[in-house]
This record gives C-alpha cells, sequence and structure tokens, in this order.
C-alpha cells in the first residue's frame, strides 16, 4: 500500500521547490507546475518502476515524457527528489551555465530527460516512438506522458491520438492537465476544448477522470489506467487540476502561468506549504 | 591551352543507365536493413514514391506507416530514436523540411537524435506537381540547424550507398533525393564517406564544386569546356555539411575561381556554404548556378533547368564569367 501521508509531504515539497526556483530567477512558469505537483509525486515515487541512474534510451523501466515543457520546475523537483541529480541543483535553474534550462533539453545532459520540450503539441509523438520501440523489443514497461490541455490546440496532438488508436499502442497512458488556462486566460474563452471525453473516446481511447490534486485519488486512476493498458487501446487521464494548486492567492487563475512570486508573495506561499524534507540552499552567487 | 589532358581526365565520367535516385535509397534501405536490424522505416503515406517496398515485404514488423502526419512522424522517430532504434522517415523534401521544421529543430536535432529524414523528390525536377512540391529552400534550412548532417547524393549508385552510409553515423542527418530518371556515372562500388568530397576530375582553369542532380550538368559542362581548352578541376560535394573545406580550398587555391552548381536557391544552399569558407580563408570569384531566388512551376525536368538556369548551358557561361574575373 502506498502511504499516502508520505507523497502528501513530499508533494509540498516539491511545491517549496517550485515557488523557491521560480522565484529567485523572477521567471518560469509555478502556476500549472503547482497544480501538477501531486501528479508528478505520485509518478515518481510511487507508480513508475524507473532507474534514477540514468539510461537515456529507458529499457526496461517505465518512462515518463513531459510534453508541456514550460511546467520544467515541477519536473526538475521530483527528478531532484528522485535521485537523478543533487537537490543543490535546482538552485542553478535558469541561470547561465545551468542543466536546467527554462524549458527540459537533453542538450546539457541532464538526467530524467530523453527529449527537449517547450514548442507544444510533440511530446505524444516522441512518448509513441518509444512506446513503439518497447513493443518491439517486447518490454512490457510502460509509456507515460503529459500534456497540457491547451496544447491539445496544437494540430499534431491529435495526429498523435489518432495514430495510437490505429496502432493499438496500448502501452501508454497519457494524462491531461485539465486545469482549465492558458496564457491567455482560460482555455473556453481562448479556443474552446469542448467536449474532450467524447473527443478522445471517438479516437478510440480508454478515458478515465480523476483530481489531479487529491493523491488518494491519482493513485487509484492511475492504477485502473495501468490495469486498462495492454488491451489494445492507449489510455488517457483527464485529470482536473487546480493551477496554482497549494497557495490560496495563486490558484485557480491563470495569472501565475508564467510570472514568479515576488520576495513577499514568496514568504507568504512558502508559509502556506510545509517544508518536508528540507530546502535547497540558494545562494545568490550560484 | 591543350585541351587534351582535360579530356581524357573526363573519360572515365560516361552514364551507363538512367535510374532515379530515390531508386537507390529504396534499394539502399533494404539493404542497410538487412545489414543493421534497429533500422526501422517510417512513411508519411508515400511508400511507392519513395521505393520503400521492398524494405517493406522484407520487414513488415520494422516498418511504421504513418498516414498523412509528418509532424507527427518526426516525433515518433526522435521517440524510437531514444530507446535506440535507428529510424528513416520517408515522404517528399518539401514534407520532410519546410512543414516540420520545429519538430525536427526541438526534437531531433536540439534533442541530438539518431533520425535520418530521408527527402525525396528535393528540387525542381520534380517536375508537374510545381512549385508547392518543389522545394528549394530545404538545404538551407537543414544547414542551418546545428548537428544536422546534409547529404545531397548525384546519382542512385552513390544515393544508395549512403542511405547504407549514414546508418553508421551517431546523429541526426538530411538525406535528399529526387525523382527523375538521372545519369548514373558512379559504380556500385565506389567509396562513400561523410564529408568527404569526391575528386572527379583534374583541373587547372576553374573549380566546378557540384552537388546532387548538378553533377552530372557540370560534367557535362566540363566536357564541353575542355573542348575549349578550359580546364576544369571537378569536385561532387555529397556532404553539404559538414563540407569538406579540406577539398574545396585545395582545388580553389589550385584554379583561383569557383563555380558551385544546385538544385536549391541560391540562398542558403551549397554556393553559399562555399562562399563562406572562401570568404575567410581564401577569397576567390565565385560564380553561382542555382535558382535565383523563386519558386519553380509545373513543366518537364529537362525544361525547368533550362528555365531557371541550371542546364548545361548555364554551367558553361558561369565558367566563363569566373573565368574572366581572375
Amino acid at each position: 500500500m502506498a502511504d499516502v501521508a508520505n507523497l502528501e509531504r513530499i508533494a509540498s515539497q516539491v511545491r517549496r521547490d517550485i515557488i523557491r526556483q521560480t522565484h529567485f530567477v523572477n521567471s518560469g512558469h509555478p502556476g500549472g507546475s503547482l497544480g501538477c505537483a501531486d501528479f508528478f509525486t505520485a509518478l515518481y515515487f510511487e507508480i513508475m518502476d524507473h532507474n534514477p541512474d540514468f539510461n537515456m534510451e529507458g529499457k526496461n523501466e517505465d518512462v515518463f515524457f513531459l510534453s508541456n515543457g514550460h511546467i520544467s520546475p515541477v519536473f526538475y523537483s521530483v527528478l531532484a527528489r528522485s535521485g537523478y541529480f543533487p537537490v543543490e541543483e535546482l538552485a542553478t535553474f535558469r541561470k547561465i551555465d545551468s542543466r536546467l534550462q527554462g524549458h527540459p533539453t537533453t542538450h546539457e545532459g541532464l538526467p530524467g530527460i530523453r527529449i527537449a520540450s517547450g514548442s507544444l503539441g510533440q511530446g505524444l509523438s516522441v512518448a509513441l516512438g518509444v512506446a513503439l520501440a518497447k513493443k518491439m523489443e517486447g518490454d512490457s514497461k510502460t509509456v507515460y506522458a503529459l500534456t497540457g490541455d491547451g496544447e491539445l490546440q496544437e494540430g499534431q496532438v491529435w495526429e498523435a491520438i489518432m495514430f495510437a488508436a490505429h496502432h493499438k499502442v496500448d502501452n501508454l497512458i497519457v494524462a491531461v492537465d485539465w486545469n482549465g488556462q492558458q496564457i491567455d486566460g482560460p482555455t473556453k474563452k481562448v479556443m474552446a476544448l469542448g467536449d474532450l471525453e467524447s473527443k478522445w473516446k471517438s479516437f478510440g481511447w480508454e478515458v478515465l477522470h480523476m483530481n489531479g490534486n487529491k493523491m488518494t485519488e491519482v493513485l487509484s486512476v492511475m492504477a485502473e489506467a495501468k490495469e486498462k493498458s495492454g488491451q489494445g487501446l492507449p489510455v488517457v487521464i483527464l485529470m482536473k487540476t487546480d493551477m496554482g494548486h497549494g497557495v490560496d492567492f495563486m490558484a485557480g487563475t491563470h495569472k501565475w502561468h508564467g510570472k514568479a512570486t515576488n520576495k513577499e508573495q514568496t514568504e507568504n506561499a512558502l508559509s502556506q506549504l510545509e517544508e518536508t524534507l528540507g530546502d535547497y540552499p540558494y545562494n545568490e552567487e550560484i | 591551352m591543350s585541351s587534351t589532358k582535360t579530356v581524357s581526365a573526363l573519360e572515365h565520367l560516361v552514364a551507363t543507365e538512367k535510374k532515379a535516385t530515390r531508386d537507390g535509397f529504396g534499394a539502399g534501405l533494404l539493404e542497410v536493413g538487412k545489414k543493421n536490424d534497429q533500422v526501422i522505416a517510417l512513411c508519411a503515406d508515400l511508400i511507392g514514391s519513395l521505393k520503400m517496398n521492398a524494405f517493406i515485404d522484407e520487414f513488415p514488423d520494422r516498418f511504421i506507416q504513418v498516414g498523412i502526419a509528418e509532424a507527427n512522424m518526426m516525433g515518433i522517430a526522435a521517440g524510437l530514436a531514444i530507446a535506440g532504434k535507428i529510424p528513416y522517415t520517408g515522404t517528399f523534401a518539401n514534407f520532410s523540411t519546410g512543414r516540420v521544421y520545429d519538430q525536427i529543430r526541438q526534437s531531433i536535432a536540439y534533442s541530438h537524435k539518431n533520425v535520418k529524414i530521408c527527402a525525396s523528390h528535393a528540387g525542381l525536377t520534380l517536375g508537374e506537381d510545381g512549385a508547392t512540391h518543389q522545394i528549394l529552400e530545404d538545404i538551407g534550412m537543414m544547414k542551418m540547424l546545428p548537428g544536422m548532417t546534409v547529404i545531397n547524393p548525384c546519382d542512385y549508385n552513390q544515393t544508395k550507398a549512403a542511405t547504407i552510409a549514414i546508418a553508421d553515423h551517431h546523429g541526426p542527418v538530411y538525406l535528399r533525393f529526387g525523382r527523375p530518371s538521372w545519369p548514373v556515372f558512379t559504380t556500385a562500388a565506389h567509396k562513400f564517406e561523410i564529408g568527404k568530397a569526391i575528386h572527379l576530375a583534374e583541373g587547372s582553369d576553374v573549380s566546378i564544386i557540384a552537388t546532387g542532380h548538378l553533377v552530372w550538368n557540370a560534367i557535362e559542362a566540363a566536357k564541353i569546356l575542355a573542348e575549349d581548352g578550359i580546364s576544369v578541376d571537378l569536385i561532387n560535394i555529397h556532404t553539404i555539411k559538414p563540407l569538406d573545406n579540406v577539398a574545396v580550398l585545395k582545388s580553389v587555391s589550385k584554379t583561383g575561381c569557383v563555380v558551385t552548381a544546385e538544385e536549391h536557391n541560391r540562398i542558403g544552399g551549397l554556393g553559399d556554404s562555399v562562399a563562406q569558407l572562401l570568404s575567410t580563408k581564401h577569397p576567390a570569384p565565385q560564380e553561382y548556378v542555382a535558382v535565383n531566388d523563386s519558386f519553380g512551376e509545373s513543366g518537364k525536368p529537362a525544361q525547368l533547368l533550362e528555365k531557371y538556369g541550371l542546364g548545361v548551358a548555364d554551367v558553361i557561361s558561369a565558367v566563363r564569367r569566373a573565368v574572366a574575373r581572375k
């Protein structure tokens, strides 16, 4: 049985890491990162069978692809906290000569990253390639991917969705970060996504729902997704999240999509998030 | 000037038959598939055009039909490469580059994935389909990507050899070839080495540095020029990036002027790569045989090459201009 309380403790620290990473460089994307902290924590500390002694090919282990690369702060935090690279390195986020680029990249050799992402719409295709290779190799592990909901406005995503069903890529579990927000405002106003469940279903996917900010539900629905995989259909989880979740003044608005907290706001935010694993040291000189 | 020596230097450059470079790709793909079981072929609904049938017949489980979805194909290829496969993507040059530039940039080039982007129907010689399909900017787009290798072979045998050779090169490759039947003058046994120019003929008055289909036009031009006593140092550049700087500088140092010839826009192609090298290392008069910053149109390949200034006569007049500027 998963230790839910412990996962929640980790998620709280991940949220602190997100606030601190973005604050120290006064840039980055805290809103979506906070909303996905529970999902990432569950993936890297409970769900995935993965090896922090990073190997690019990811053979015989579960692998994860982040398509909406701008939420890199949450990705970097869970990678560091689960042992891929030193937690201290989070202090270099978005700084010159860092492996922690604004958007994730393989170019600097950061363990845990298998593809660059940031230009939206490309991650599902890449995940498909790895999933196909796993099938060719008889590797029974699972490929996970996360895409934003606004990102579904990119046409390439639907090319990938169509392909996955046609080719029965059933070792792929995709989550949609359904926070209803994008840079210019609510997705409903910017470019309505319509009936997402019907859309994915009609493209031939198994569709599940979950509240991505409730750890028990994340664990149970992800387990259900795993059970549904391997049966001929790719699986998608429409994951309702609250952008900015965990910090009261940041929650539920697109305002913090790509904006860091100032000193006062940072103190306020951190006061709402328990330090459970120890903050990474921050030295202005780094 | 005696032309006897020059003529004899060109005597071995004879076309034995005509075959399309895309057929060379198809044959090479089958052969590299037999040699290396990590090779996977992908296609975006153009199997016949890309001559992929033989590979698919032999290795049905190592072929992925992507449908008309080139962006997705590039991403899938990147994913296959992550997992250790050697994916060869197949579609027209236009849809292999401009249509998917950002996918190649982020998921393949920046991510340094071992993807082989195989692009047929490049340039004007696509013919009747017209300008929507006749890409003349692809070499420029691809060579600007850091880490991308750009190869544009000249005939069937060279395309086949290149298709096989790129599997052993770890990193992204853009392999460009074409649709029409074209003279075959290299031998099946000729050595293909990525980044290594092929010195076709020794000459002293002018260097012609040509790539792709235009190599044959350069050969024909050189033969005519030899009759007039102009001795051409003839180089086949199949790899545009990385450019064989040593071969180019050695030739131009000897001849003192150069003509570059390519089935591409004059902006951003082989000519610009040569000019960039010469301007910093060995300034010399250079003339371009290339499309003059325009789109193409429908027509027969030979008509198009002539109309857009890529014919044998155009190579000859460029040589005369270059020599006159020495």
